[in-house]
């Protein structure tokens, strides 16, 4: 055997370490969150008062609901103008920097700018609203990237079908690219949610390190303590974790509630991918079986 | 009949409208940004009449921090540097493993990669970022402490490091997994056929040629590290000094902002400085972003 | 398509009955004791008592709800500046953050104190330490737990912020005035990290709250010139090291809950309360300690 067969022998025996290694560590990383997690858990920790997270679960689960409802649309709408009317020019150039800027932008540095705008501006005190409309600065460009990228990956048969059909422009957008579309746009939604849930610092300064929900009070919605009450200040399950470890640490259960909150985000983290790569896969059958 | 069809031209135009405007709000959202963040953070230099020297290039960090008095120090050089470090260490640390697995996705075992390997990747991006701060805090700093025996305990450079490049492996890993795979099929076959091994394929032809590619996994992966603030802030130590060696805690631009924005006093020379690393932090990424952009087109361009 | 514009019509319909819902819900709420809405923010020092006295207000008055938030004293003060909080909580007065003017506007509860005690590591030795042995050990003059009477064992200096109302207090009081160096100091953003790392670091030394001892029996509190930090030492004068928590109001309180809140948070019989959890009540202090708090 010459040496650079030899050399090839070893560094292929490398990449193969290397690869099963980061499998190797991805197992561990996750199993030992979940285990710790468990480990210290007592049934308390699922209610929704005193140390369990029940309320910051709501909180989380409210929270990206409102911000998707603001980012969909928006990142939707973006999405298709990239991919049907945008033009190459100066604005384009501005349109995709931005894009890109605001999906690699510090979240916390979004947060602070969330903070200014919708905090000290409207000059409320901190609460889920603004929380949610900064979730979704994050949210918009991964929308937008995906919608667009979606749409343009249709065959080109749709759209001449539907124009041939008689139909404008914009219902074509509308009727067919959008729902043809919908399954990769949908992965792009679901990666946004999984952002908002995930995310902490820029909420450290806008929805609130604190919550306090009478459930009693579920349907007056302008009740203080009603759970569906957007004004009210709701802290989210990774902000949970970060005020266990500051103003939360005098609870002599923290490091548990820590811990077993990391579990729930990382079986979360878990169920998005999986959902997202059942999505994608269906995706690329159907689009295998089109052609 | 020409109702019809003019109603449908406007109707046309009134949702060609709406998708602009949505374009025009995330322009006017980015560029509203830019402006607060410029307003606020320049008010260290302007209104409390510091040089953007004393900022970047001193370490002497005694801010006031009382509404509307100035005359304290805003060298936030510590800060800097302990950003700095800790990303290009966490790069140093990452860029053999994302490569190495790059290369193993999809030059080695191609269906494995694409069956295992890619979701993994996509766990590991979906792990919130609080959590590897409290896996680094819980797992991480007492494993560094029982191994060195630092004298300030397993907070470190070292620790925050390897919480990055944890977090920044799967960007890196993935766009350069997407570069490799564009390489064409021709450059490979063309190689073997000269009687190359796969080694010197991978070494000779294919890196090369990706490596536009892998540069801007490498710069999206920098931009990612720079601004995470929680989890670094939960293993750096938070010591502000440089750093004497790995081992010892230092402390960076976003835990500093994290752990002093709510304490200080709205509009106090402290808050400004405060104000300015995010508009610092601001700039850096909108830099690495220029960057990619430059790289891409240069690629067309060619 | 049509499936989809039904179920906008039912989102819709669904967000009606949730608005109608709220306002019959609401126009139908029966009174008992005070009702109102509190937002109370700021120190995190005071937290815990904030928490704990709105959990025992709202079951005496289920019509009220009490908001409590941490976020730091520079933000009590400010959001109550702001008109945007009822109650801003604060470790400090609020002319040392504000400028005059605002300041001026704020008027002061002062519910509880707080004594802040140097901390050690087991591994330290130590049990007692002069003003100046304190100030040698925060400045950096002294390295070794020996060189003040300790095991031989390396000092680790563990700070707060610099923006930390607990440690503008310690620096004051137990450090005269002198900063302590906070270049060679881990800094932990609070103090339950702080005593964490007590526990854990050989050689560390820090401060903390009282209230963040109580149920706390693993770290041991350094007396300051033989006087031990409790509060019994505190009110006679003698322990110098602690400092006023305030909960500033925009004026005088309008609200009728903020009103009933504070009077319950400074009433007699919430004292023990107060000082079960490690603070201390304004109205026990002396004569002695209250002249030589300056």
């Amino acid at each position: 055997m010459n040496r650079a067969k030899k050399k090839d022998r070893f560094m292929t025996g490398v990449f193969y370490a290397i690869g099963w290694l980061m499998l190797a560590f991805l197992l561990y990383l996750t199993f030992t969150i979940i285990f710790d997690g468990l480990k210290g858990f007592s049934p308390d920790f699922l209610v929704a008062a005193g140390n369990g997270i029940f309320n910051q679960f709501f909180n989380t689960l409210y929270l990206v609901f409102l911000s998707l409802l603001v980012s969909v649309p928006i990142g939707i709408g973006a999405g298709v103008y990239l991919a049907e009317y945008a033009k190459e020019g100066k604005f384009l150039t501005m349109l995709e920097v931005s894009i890109e800027s605001l999906s690699s932008l510090p979240s916390i540095v979004i947060g602070l700018f969330g903070y200014l705008a919708f905090i000290m501006w409207t000059g409320m005190s901190w609460n889920i609203v603004a929380g949610a409309l900064t979730i979704s600065i994050l949210s918009i460009p991964l929308i937008t990237t995906e919608t667009n990228n979606a749409i343009r990956a249709l065959p080109i048969e749709y759209k001449e079908g539907s124009l041939g059909l008689g139909a404008t422009k914009s219902e074509t957008i509308r009727k067919v690219l959008i729902s043809a579309a919908m399954p990769q746009i949908l992965t792009g939604v679901i990666m946004a949610a999984g952002r908002g849930f995930g995310e902490a610092a820029a909420l450290l300064y806008t929805s609130g390190q604190s919550t306090y929900i009478n459930w009693h009070n579920f349907w007056k919605i302008t009740s203080p303590t009603s759970p569906l009450n957007p004004f009210r200040s709701g802290e989210t399950l990774s902000l949970h974790i970060w005020v266990m470890r500051t103003e939360g640490a005098l609870n002599p259960k923290a490091t548990q509630i820590a811990n077993f909150t990391s579990a729930v985000l990382v079986v979360l983290a878990l169920l998005f991918t999986l959902v997202t790569r059942r999505i994608s896969d269906k995706m690329r059958k159907r689009n295998n079986g089109g052609n | 009949m020409d109702k019809v069809v003019q109603k449908a031209i406007a109707s046309d135009k009134r949702w060609r409208a709406v998708y602009i405007a949505c374009g025009l709000l995330i322009v006017a959202l980015t560029l509203l940004m830019g402006a607060f963040l410029l307003y606020q953070g320049s008010q260290t230099f302007i209104k409390a009449h510091h040089s953007i020297w004393e900022f970047l290039f001193t370490s002497d960090w005694a801010p006031l921090d009382k509404t509307g008095l100035f005359g304290g120090k805003v060298g936030a050089a510590v800060y800097i540097v302990g950003s700095l470090e800790t990303c290009l260490l966490a790069l140093v640390i990452c860029l053999p493993f994302a490569i190495g697995s790059a290369v193993y996705m999809t030059e080695i075992s191609p269906k494995i990669g694409e069956k295992y390997f890619r979701p993994a990747t996509e766990i590991y991006v979906s792990i919130p970022s609080v959590v590897y701060g409290w896996f680094g805090m819980t797992k991480l700093v007492p494993l560094i402490k029982n191994i060195f025996h630092p004298a300030m305990g397993g907070y470190s450079v070292l620790a925050a490091s390897i919480v990055l490049a944890i977090m920044i492996f799967p960007t890196i890993t993935t766009v350069s997994a997407d570069a490799i795979k564009s390489v064409p099929m021709s450059y490979r076959e063309g190689a073997y056929g000269l009687g190359a091994t796969r080694w010197q394929v991978i070494g000779k032809v294919v890196l090369p040629a990706a490596s536009g590619g892998i540069l801007t996994g490498v710069i999206l992966g920098l931009a990612r590290a720079i601004g995470e603030a929680l989890a670094v802030a939960m293993v750096i130590g938070k010591t502000r000094s440089f750093a004497a060696n790995l081992l010892s805690p230092t402390s960076n631009l976003t835990s500093a902002i994290a752990a002093d924005m709510g304490n200080t006093a709205q509009g106090g020379e402290y808050n400004l400085a405060l104000w300015t690393m995010a508009l610092l932090l601001f700039i850096i990424s909108i830099v690495l972003i220029v960057l990619i952009h430059k790289l891409a087109n240069g690629k067309k361009d060619k | 398509m049509s499936g989809k514009k039904t179920r906008v019509v039912v989102i819709a319909l669904a967000l009606l009955a949730i608005v109608v819902g709220c306002v019959v819900g609401s126009s139908k709420a029966d009174t008992k004791g005070v009702s109102g809405t509190v937002n109370a923010a700021g120190s995190s020092a005071l937290l815990p008592l904030v928490q704990s006295a709105a959990k025992s207000f709202m079951d005496e008055n289920p019509d009220s709800v009490i908001n409590t938030n941490g976020g730091g004293s520079g933000q009590g003060l400010q959001q109550v500046s702001d008109g945007t909080i009822d109650i801003g909580d604060s470790d400090l007065f609020a002319e040392e953050k504000l400028d005059k003017k605002s300041a001026s506007k704020l008027v002061d509860h002062q519910v509880a104190i707080t004594a802040i005690a140097p901390i050690v590591n087991k591994e330290a030795g130590v049990k007692s330490l002069t003003t100046q042995q304190l100030i040698d050990v925060y400045t950096g003059k002294v390295t070794n737990w020996k060189q003040v009477g300790g095991n031989d064992c390396k000092i680790v200096l563990i700070s707060r912020p610099a923006s930390s109302g607990t440690r503008a207090t310690f620096e004051q009081y137990a450090l005269n005035k002198t900063a302590s160096r906070s270049n060679q100091s881990l800094e932990t953003d609070d103090s339950g990290t702080l005593i964490q790392m007590i526990q854990s670091v050989e050689g560390a030394v820090g401060y903390v709250a009282l209230s963040y001892l109580t149920g706390n029996p693993d770290v041991t509190a350094v007396a300051i010139n033989g006087v031990k930090p409790t509060l019994a030492n505190v009110y006679n004068g003698s322990y110098k090291v602690w400092n006023y928590e305030h909960m500033y109001t925009k004026g005088q309180p309008k609200k009728a809950a903020v009103k009933a809140f504070l009077k319950k948070m400074l009433s007699k019989e919430y004292e023990s309360k107060v000082e079960g959890m490690g603070y201390g009540v304004a109205s026990k202090l002396s004569d002695k300690a209250k002249k030589e708090h300056k």
